[in-house]
């Protein structure tokens, strides 16, 4: 049994967990998001498809994969098949760095965060490139407003982070977390001495993990009531299909990383390091990583169902005179608190 | 500039404000009615095809062939046969038969009933593809609250 306790072993299995992890929620949590859409509306959501719905996602990937995949004649050939697959493995390859657990994460590396970042924006490119190929005007717009949306709220996003990378001192995701040991007082959200703004950068954070997902009410690159789908128009079957499966493992890593950042990891949050205890103590972490997780999860989702899509304008307009300027002014306000005040 | 400022946080609560309405929303049970394996009651004043009404004393329906129904009818969609039977002074119906093709359920037919014989079906499940399937033979119906099929 020693070949279980190798390197290369453990890293299959982390990508086969990640893998499964990203597959498994991206089903399921379209089943979350149509429950969740129709409980917020008054009705029961999907509850034909076996066991009240539960097994909805399953029909829905087996009509997705059943279908042709089809790419229309005038489209770029390459960049149209390409764009599926540069949309959806970013997303997997950054929830190699995220701590699920004390010991669960598959590959700790000291620019953790950075990582995560650098590899988060291809994201966008992927939607510029499956909106370019597509060769379709609506596909085209949706492109551009991706590109300028991102940009826009890339941004504040980095800003935010930078005032709590001053806070944490390190880019390594594992020890963020395990500054925020001991109650939930210590989590960076409650950090108020290191800057009373805290709760306002993760607003800020929230705001723009959203915009940079795609999710309503910032989903100006799908759209549906002006640009039909945007950039997924010319897509069918699985390659449509993964599109949404990135979008949601985008929320996932996104919450993850908000989860990671803001609300402590895997800490109780009540003072006792679950980390301590050896094997159980990870598994404990592991439940109460997930139980924060899901919670920013449906906050996405009730977002989602609470606010109509706003106008585009509007939508730059509070990245640039709202979001940036006040982001701006977290970072100051933290720099100066950290130089004048003793630590 | 004050306002400008106040915008920000003002705006932020009103959508905390709408986040709260929707998620008492999330809380409260569900409307919905599932349609083929539910059905909702329908109201005292709907109206569906007339039917005749059987009196629970003998039995028998209440029609005593008057054809007064039959004049009423502004569509001319009701066709009403009697007899009278051996031993008994009143016509009894033989025949009703409604074409709901015509039928505008004005309910004059109601109206004129000197027996108070018809009244007003429940039913409304009545979607064919064939159209002489709406020459309904009252005497065949089934009763208010069976569909047809």
């Amino acid at each position: 049994m020693s070949f279980l306790l190798t390197e290369p072993f453990r890293l299959l299995l982390s990508i086969l967990c990640i893998v499964a992890f990203v597959g498994g929620n991206a089903a399921y949590l379209v089943l979350a998001e149509r429950k969740g859409a129709g409980r917020f509306q008054n009705r029961p959501g999907p509850n034909e498809a076996g066991f009240g719905g539960w097994l909805q996602p399953i029909a829905d990937v087996g009509k997705l994969i059943s279908k042709q995949l089809m790419v229309p004649p005038e489209a770029d050939q390459l960049l149209f098949r390409l764009a599926p697959l540069v949309v959806l493995t970013p997303a997997m390859m950054c929830l190699a760095v995220i701590p699920f657990g004390d010991t669960v994460v598959a590959r700790n590396i000291n620019v953790g965060l950075l990582m995560v970042f650098s590899f988060g924006s291809i994201n966008v490119m992927a939607i510029l490139l499956s909106g370019w190929a597509s060769r379709n005007k609506f596909a085209i717009m949706s492109a551009a407003r991706v590109v300028s949306q991102n940009v826009a709220y890339e941004i504040p996003m980095l800003l935010v982070v930078i005032t709590l990378l001053m806070a944490t001192g390190t880019m390594d995701l594992s020890e963020i977390v395990r500054q925020q040991a001991g109650g939930f007082w210590h989590w960076n959200f409650c950090r108020v001495w290191i800057n009373p703004l805290m709760p306002v950068t993760f607003v800020i954070f929230f705001i723009c993990m959203l915009a940079e997902t795609n999710r309503a009410p910032f989903d100006m690159a799908e759209a549906e009531s002006e640009l039909v789908a945007g950039a997924f128009t010319e897509y069918g079957s699985m390659g449509f299909g993964v599109f949404f499966m990135a979008e949601y493992a985008n929320i996932v890593l996104g919450c993850s990383l908000a989860t990671v950042l803001f609300f402590g990891g895997w800490q109780t949050g009540l003072g006792a390091v679950p980390a301590a205890w050896g094997g159980w103590g990870v598994l404990v972490g592991l439940g109460f990583f997930m139980a924060k997780l899901y919670a920013l999860i449906f906050t996405v989702i009730w977002v989602r169902w609470t606010f109509p899509r706003t106008q585009f304008y509007i939508l730059l307009n509070l990245s640039w005179k709202i979001l940036i300027p006040v982001s701006l002014f977290t970072l100051l306000l933290s720099s100066a608190m950290i130089k004048l005040l003793p630590r | 500039m004050k306002a400008s400022l106040l915008a920000v946080p003002r705006g932020f609560l009103s959508l905390l404000t709408g986040m709260r309405v929707t998620l008492t929303q999330f809380f409260k049970p569900t409307v919905t009615v599932q349609y083929p394996w539910q059905t909702l009651k329908m109201p005292a004043r709907f109206r569906g095809h007339i039917e005749l009404i059987v009196d629970p004393e003998n039995g028998r329906y209440r029609c005593i062939a008057c054809k007064l129904c039959e004049r009423a009818c502004p569509s001319a969609c009701i066709v009403v046969d009697g007899a009278k039977l051996e031993g008994e002074k009143k016509k009894s119906v033989t025949h009703y038969e409604l074409d709901f093709t015509k039928c505008s359920l004005c309910g004059e037919c109601i109206e004129a009933c000197p027996s108070d014989a018809i009244r007003f079906s429940k039913a409304y499940n009545l979607a064919s593809t064939n159209r002489n399937e709406y020459d309904y033979d009252l005497m065949k119906t089934p009763g208010p609250e069976e569909k047809r099929p």
